[in-house]
């Protein structure tokens, strides 16, 4: 990398994530991806900044994933015209960040789909609600949102949502169909938008973790450590060792808990209730074992930047292993089950196939990608501690479709509990959360965990006070929903329910 | 066919009796309440006005056989139009509101609506009144009942719905 872009001053940032930050300019910014994208690296997310009341105009900021580093470029933009190259031609999953990104800020890209992304009517197109000037209550407009239309003898198209007809978060879904077969999807998002990231400035750092910890329920633990890391990065702070065996056990107990809905929620969208009924129970019983543990089923605010909240005693831990040793028996029995239902199979197999050369040419990422014959996963290639280098084997399967992506949970429920049973029997001693250092202002602080969908960061930057002047939280979904659409082509519209399940990617994760 | 019977038969039955709603109620009233005020059965439609997802999880969990809902003659139904109450969630975002207040127009009587979630109740951490969000569902439609919690438990949603069915009917 360095040899390629000598003329770059590429500085290391702190913090545990290996990550490096460059200066660029838009053409160096091309290049770099374009090196990354060749080298076999990723996009990880990209957002932007308003530096204006420091004279300094606008800033983007990408964030690239090579085979050793993070690397953040920074790309200053012109206060009265902040334009820059469009990146979704090197990396397909960028068009919808920077989409998002004009919408908010109003930085445009030369090129690429212009349509506004979370923008619906909330305020009007000349309006950026994350830039320090804009109106606190912008007038809502009048919509329309011009989707792309298929003609054709025989296409019509079935409109879905927002208001799903399950519990589930609200989206759209445009199919384009000749009889039953999707001859096109396309996806229309940010219903839940919620402000996030405008809401995060000012905040002081407690305010802001609670806040960055619901950015998407389902992964509350993977934001939490996330922007916990972020803020350790930036603080100086390193967290005790205890404090980041018991987030290690948070998440994979998060992971755990997530594959269990879901191998329940895909089979019963496949028609077979007995498994929903058997996996939603076992899921029961680890939420009880964490009320039981941790006075609470869900992890919302257990950890916090600088440690974890609430300690766990011998008599905690050996609940903790006694749920999952049950749990673990319970999901060999049913995989049984499941691999030798010919019914179910049949729906699973070839359904929704998403094969690994497109989802290499797509960029997709995490749980999903490692149904597509990918293996990569944080927790392996950065190996922050608890996680030791291959510790756990990479799991992977090769089909892409509904089969793949069940497989790739089972598989790793039962990681997840390989790896709590070997923390919790050696638990470091001593303190579970120690006091933030001194803020670095303006330093950019980055922090990232393997969630259970896949790679969430979370990028901090605070201000001479000590509070958040800046905070962009990033959802794997991004870069997975684009790759549903075509995961669906040629299928037919009752298997959707079925392919979307088994992506089961987040909302308001994106929506923000 | 032979495991899965075994593994049914093994687990065998985990229901739970239902909470009542408040000390003084018991639940014998309480089901009597249900057959009064509604037939036989209460019909839910779930909006989610913009939350983190979290109070859909446990949602979901209503459905696990353990608090077994349906057992108790509540589901959860498709469309507004055949449900008698809406299960509302989120900080009511603004470009959800107008499809929040649509799905109210569209629910017959007796429309009981329940606000669940600390963001339901109050806007929660997303806060009120900002660019993006409104806030409390009653800014929007008309709420029965709120039930606060972050996610709130599958134990208090219960007790949320069963105080929205008693308050109507002593009303």
């Amino acid at each position: 990398m360095r040899e390629h872009f000598s003329d770059l001053n590429f500085e290391t940032l702190p913090g545990a994530l290996p990550a490096l930050r460059v200066a660029v300019t838009a053409a160096r910014l091309v290049e770099l991806c374009r090196h990354v994208r060749a080298a076999g690296g990723r996009l990880v997310t990209l957002w932007g900044e308003d530096l204006r009341r420091e004279d300094s105009g606008f800033r983007l900021c990408v964030v690239l994933e090579d085979a050793d580093d993070l690397i953040a470029a920074e790309l200053p933009l012109d206060a009265a015209n902040p334009t820059y190259p469009d990146l979704s031609e090197i990396f397909p999953s960028a068009s919808r960040m920077q989409r998002a990104t004009f919408d908010l800020l109003g930085l445009r890209t030369l090129g690429g789909d212009q349509r506004p992304w979370l923008r619906h009517g909330a305020w009007p197109a000349e309006v950026f609600p994350l830039r320090h000037d804009a109106p606190a209550l912008p007038p809502s407009v009048a919509h329309d949102y011009p989707f792309v239309r298929v003609e054709g003898e025989g296409v019509h198209e079935v409109p879905v949502g927002p208001v799903h007809a399950g519990t589930i978060e609200p989206g759209h879904f445009r199919f384009s169909v000749v009889g039953e077969k999707v001859l096109r999807l396309e996806e229309r998002f940010g219903y839940t938008h919620k402000g996030i990231e405008k809401r995060a400035e000012g905040l002081d750092i407690a305010a802001g973790a609670r806040l960055v910890a619901r950015v998407c329920g389902d992964s509350a633990a993977a934001y939490a450590w996330a922007c916990a890391m972020a803020i350790e990065a930036v603080t100086h702070t390193t967290p005790p060792p205890r404090a980041l065996v018991l987030r290690g056990v948070l998440l994979e107990r998060e992971r755990l808990a997530n594959h269990l809905g879901d191998l329940g929620g895909i089979a019963n969208d496949a028609g077979f209730a007995f498994g929903q009924l058997q996996f939603s129970r076992l899921k029961e019983d680890l939420l009880r074992a964490n009320e039981k543990v941790w006075g609470r089923r869900y992890p919302m605010d257990a950890i916090v930047p600088g440690g974890v909240c609430g300690d766990i005693d011998a008599e905690a831990a050996r609940i903790l292993i006694a749920n999952m040793d049950a749990i673990a028996a319970e999901i060999r029995a049913l995989r049984e089950i499941y691999d030798n239902h010919a019914g179910l199979q049949d729906r699973f197999m070839s359904a929704g196939t998403v094969t690994p050369e497109l989802s290499a040419r797509l960029g997709m990422v995490g749980l999903a990608a490692r149904g597509s014959g990918g293996t990569h996963d944080w927790r392996n290639a950065h190996a922050l501690a608890p996680y030791a280098p291959m510790a756990h084997a990479a799991v992977s399967h090769q089909s892409g479709d509904v089969a793949a992506r069940v497989a790739v949970r089972f598989d790793e429920a039962l990681v997840s509990i390989d790896l709590c049973r070997q923390w919790l029997a050696q638990l470091p001693a001593g303190a579970i959360c120690v006091p933030l250092g001194a803020p670095h202002a303006g330093t950019l602080g980055l922090g990232g965990v393997e969630g259970w969908r896949g790679p969430v960061l979370v990028a901090v930057r605070l201000d001479t006070g000590g509070r958040i002047a800046r905070c962009h939280p990033h959802d794997p979904s991004w870069h997975n929903w684009p790759v549903l659409e075509h995961a669906i082509m040629d299928n037919i519209v009752p298997d959707f329910p079925l392919i979307n399940k088994s992506f089961n990617l987040a909302y308001s994760g994106c929506d923000l | 066919m032979w495991r899965l019977l075994q593994q049914i038969k093994k687990v065998g039955l985990v229901s739970e009796p239902k909470p009542a709603p408040d000390a003084t109620m018991l639940q014998r009233q309480l089901q009597e309440q249900v057959r009064r005020v509604f037939g036989r059965a209460l019909a839910i439609r779930q909006v989610d006005a913009g939350s983190c997802n979290g109070c859909e999880l446990e949602i979901h969990a209503l459905h696990n056989p353990y608090y077994n809902l349906e057992g108790a003659g509540i589901h959860f139904v498709a469309s507004p139009r055949h449900a008698d109450a809406l299960l509302v969630t989120g900080p009511v975002s603004r470009h959800m509101a107008e499809a929040l207040r649509r799905t109210y127009d569209a629910t017959p009587e007796p429309k009981l609506v329940i606000a669940a979630g600390d963001c339901a109740a109050c806007g929660g951490v997303f806060g009120e009144n900002t660019c993006a969000t409104i806030g409390a569902v009653a800014n929007v439609v008309p709420v029965d009942v709120v039930v606060r919690g972050c996610p709130p438990t599958p134990t208090a949603l219960l007790q949320g719905i069963l105080a929205a069915i008693s308050k109507r009917a002593s009303a």
